[in-house]
C-alpha cells in the first residue's frame, strides 16, 4: 500500500495544513516508508479475526441522565485570547 | 408538475432528545441559557477528557425505533465523523456510522388523493449536536457551545417519497410520534426538529436515480413542503431547457420563497469515519429490549382507531383529537365526566381549539380543566342550561376555571322549561307582533324563527328552545 502526492495534498487540506512543494514530497516519502513498515502486518492471516475496536473488553458503560454543575463562562473562555465576555471569537465563517 | 417527470425525495430528520443532561457529560441541555454557560471540559473538547454515554439517549433512540417499525440492533457502536468547523471543538462529531442503533423501519402515510404510501426508514442513529455560530456581528464569528453535545437522533428515510405532500405527511407523522413518546418537543422554529431534503427528478418509468440536491434551512413544516416543490420545479425547468442538474446544497429562503446555492465549503465531504475508541459498544439484550418496549405508549394511529371504535367518533374527529398526546389525554378526561362522546369532541374541536389558536397556547396551558368542561356538557344534556347559554358563559368559566354549575346558579341561568312561565312570554310576543302572525298563518313557516328569537331574547336566553318551539307552534295555530 502506498500514497500518492495528490492524496497527501488532499489529507493536508482536510487537516487544514499548508505545505510547500518540498514538504509535500518529503511527507509523501515518509508516509510511504511508514506504510511499508506497517504492511508487514498484512502478512498475517486475519481472515477469521474480528476487528478489535477497544483494547479492553466491555460494553454498556453509561451514566444516568442527571444534570451536573457546569463550569463558569469565565473558566470556559480562559484558554483563549480570542473572545468577547461571553463568546469564543473565530475568523468570519462564510456560510 | 410536468407529468413527464416524477420527483424522488428522501428526508434526513434531526430530533433533539429532551433529556436533562447532554449525551456525554452532565451539562444542562436547557435552551436559551446564557452563552457558554452550559459547558464543561468534555463538551468543550479539552484534551484528555473522556465521554460517558447518557443511558436515556439509548432508551429514547430505541423507543423511536420501536415506534417506527425498525429493527433494533443488538450491538451498536459510535464512530467519529471528522471535519473542522468552529462549532465543533473536538474536530469530529461523535455519531454512528456502520452499526447504528436502529435500521429498516417504515411509516405509512395517506395523501389527499386517498393513496397510502409505504415509506421506508433506512436508519436511526444517535449523535451529538454542534454549537451555534453567530455570523452577523462585525468581521468575526461568535461561537456559543451550549448546544454542543445535546443529544440528537437522526432519522434517515429511503428515497421513497414522490411528492412534497408525502414528505410533509411523513415529517408530520414523525413529529407526532416523537411528541407522543415524549422524547422531543418537535419544535421546528426553535430547531429541536430539523429537516433536510434530498431531491431529484427523473422521467417516469425511469428506474435509476437522477442527480440529487440537498435542500436545507426550512424552519417549519409548511416550508419543507414549499421548498421541495420549488426545488422540483427548478430541476424540471433546467432539464427541460437542456441543462444538467449539479449536485449541490441549497438553502431555502422563507421570505423570498426560493432556494439558493450554499457557498460551497472548500473541503470535500470526506469524513474519514472510524470507530470511536473512547466509547464502549452498546448491547441491548432481550431483557433490556423488553423493558424499553414496555414504555411504549399507545401510538397516535392505534389511539385514533380506538377513538373511532370505542367512542363512535367520525374519523375526522378522531384524527384531530389524537393529533397530539396531551389533546387526546384531555378528551379522555372530559369523557370520564360526561358520557356524551360526540358533544365532548365537538366542544374540543370547536371552542377549545379556537381559544388555543387565538391565544397561541398548547392544550397543556389551557385554563379550563377537562373536568369542568365535562360538567358544562352535562349541564346541557340534563336540560339545566341551553347550548347557547353554555357558549355564552364559556369565556367566563375559562377565566376562572370554576365549576360551571356554580356560575349557572349564581347568575340564575337555569333554563326555563316551566311551560306556564313561557306561555306568558309567548302570549305577549304574539299579541305585539300580529303582522308576523299573519305571515306565519299564510304559510310562511320560516317566521317561526323570528318568534323563537323574540322569546329567547325576552327570557334572556334561558328558555328551553325545544319547549319554546313546541309551545309557539301550538299558540300560533290557535290564532287562526
Amino acid at each position: 500500500m502506498s500514497v500518492t502526492k495528490n492524496e497527501v495534498e488532499h489529507i493536508a487540506k482536510l487537516a487544514k495544513l499548508k505545505f510547500n512543494e518540498n514538504e509535500i514530497d518529503e511527507y509523501t516519502t515518509q508516509l510511504n516508508q511508514i506504510l511499508t513498515y506497517v504492511d508487514k502486518l498484512n502478512e498475517l492471516d486475519t481472515e477469521n479475526i474480528k476487528p478489535l475496536l477497544h483494547p479492553v473488553d466491555g460494553e454498556n458503560v453509561f451514566r444516568e441522565d442527571v444534570q451536573k454543575k457546569s463550569i463558569s463562562t469565565e473558566d470556559a473562555l480562559k484558554n483563549t485570547l480570542y473572545k468577547t465576555d461571553k463568546y469564543f471569537k473565530v475568523p468570519k465563517v462564510i456560510k | 408538475m410536468n407529468s413527464k417527470y416524477e420527483a424522488v425525495i428522501g428526508l434526513e430528520v434531526h430530533a433533539q432528545l429532551s433529556t436533562k443532561s447532554k449525551i456525554f457529560c452532565g451539562c444542562s441541555t436547557k435552551f436559551g441559557s446564557n452563552p457558554n454557560s452550559n459547558v464543561c471540559p468534555i463538551c468543550l473538547g479539552h484534551p484528555g477528557v473522556l465521554p460517558v454515554l447518557n443511558k436515556k439517549v439509548v432508551e429514547y433512540a430505541a423507543l423511536m425505533g420501536f415506534a417506527t417499525n425498525c429493527k433494533i440492533r443488538e450491538r451498536s457502536i459510535f464512530a467519529r465523523k471528522n471535519y473542522f468547523y468552529p462549532d465543533s471543538p473536538k474536530g469530529w462529531q461523535t455519531s454512528q456510522f456502520d452499526e447504528p442503533i436502529c435500521e429498516n423501519g417504515f411509516l405509512d402515510v395517506t395523501t389527499s388523493d386517498g393513496v397510502e404510501h409505504h415509506l421506508n426508514i433506512t436508519r436511526i442513529h444517535m449523535e451529538e449536536d454542534a454549537g451555534k455560530s453567530i455570523h452577523d456581528k462585525g468581521s468575526e464569528t461568535l461561537v456559543d457551545l451550549n448546544r454542543t453535545g445535546v443529544p440528537l437522533i437522526e432519522i434517515v428515510s429511503e428515497p421513497d417519497m414522490r411528492s412534497a405532500e408525502e414528505a410533509y405527511l411523513y415529517l408530520t407523522k414523525l413529529k407526532q410520534i416523537l411528541t407522543y413518546l415524549n422524547i422531543c418537543d418537535g419544535n421546528m422554529e426553535e430547531g429541536s426538529l430539523r429537516c433536510d431534503a434530498n431531491v431529484s427528478i427523473r422521467l417516469k418509468n425511469e428506474t435509476s436515480l437522477g442527480t440529487k440536491t440537498e435542500v436545507k434551512n426550512m424552519n417549519s413544516f409548511k416550508n419543507v413542503e414549499k421548498a421541495i416543490n420549488v426545488e422540483i420545479a427548478r430541476q424540471i425547468e433546467i432539464v427541460e431547457d437542456g441543462g444538467r442538474i449539479i449536485q449541490q446544497t441549497l438553502l431555502w429562503d422563507a421570505d423570498l420563497e426560493d432556494v439558493f446555492p450554499m457557498r460551497s465549503k472548500e473541503e470535500s465531504h470526506d469524513y474519514r469515519y472510524f470507530p470511536e475508541p473512547d466509547l464502549m459498544p452498546i448491547v441491548i439484550n432481550e431483557n433490556w429490549r423488553n423493558e424499553i418496549a414496555e414504555n411504549l405508549p399507545e401510538l397516535p394511529e392505534v389511539r385514533k382507531n380506538r377513538f373511532i371504535s370505542e367512542f363512535k367518533l367520525p374519523e375526522y374527529d378522531a384524527e384531530i383529537l389524537t393529533s397530539n398526546r396531551p389533546l387526546a389525554d384531555y378528551y379522555e378526561k372530559v369523557i370520564t365526566v360526561t358520557r356524551d362522546y360526540k358533544s365532548a369532541s365537538n366542544w374540543i374541536m370547536g371552542e377549545v381549539l379556537k381559544v388555543l389558536k387565538e391565544d397561541k397556547i398548547e392544550i397543556t396551558d389551557f385554563p379550563l380543566s377537562a373536568e369542568n368542561l365535562g360538567k358544562l356538557i352535562e349541564l346541557i344534556n340534563n336540560n339545566t342550561i341551553s347550548g347557547q347559554i353554555a357558549k355564552d358563559i364559556f369565556p367566563e368559566i375559562l377565566k376562572t376555571n370554576e365549576d360551571p354549575s356554580k356560575i349557572v346558579r349564581e347568575k340564575n341561568l337555569v333554563q326555563i322549561t316551566d311551560t306556564s312561565k313561557l306561555e306568558g312570554i309567548i302570549s305577549t310576543i304574539i299579541s305585539s307582533n300580529q303582522a308576523q302572525v299573519q305571515q306565519y298563518l299564510s304559510g310562511k313557516d320560516s317566521v317561526i324563527g323570528f318568534f323563537v328569537g323574540q322569546v329567547m331574547k325576552a327570557s334572556q336566553g334561558k328558555a328551553n328552545p325545544k319547549v319554546v318551539n313546541e309551545l309557539l307552534k301550538k299558540k300560533l295555530i290557535e290564532q287562526k
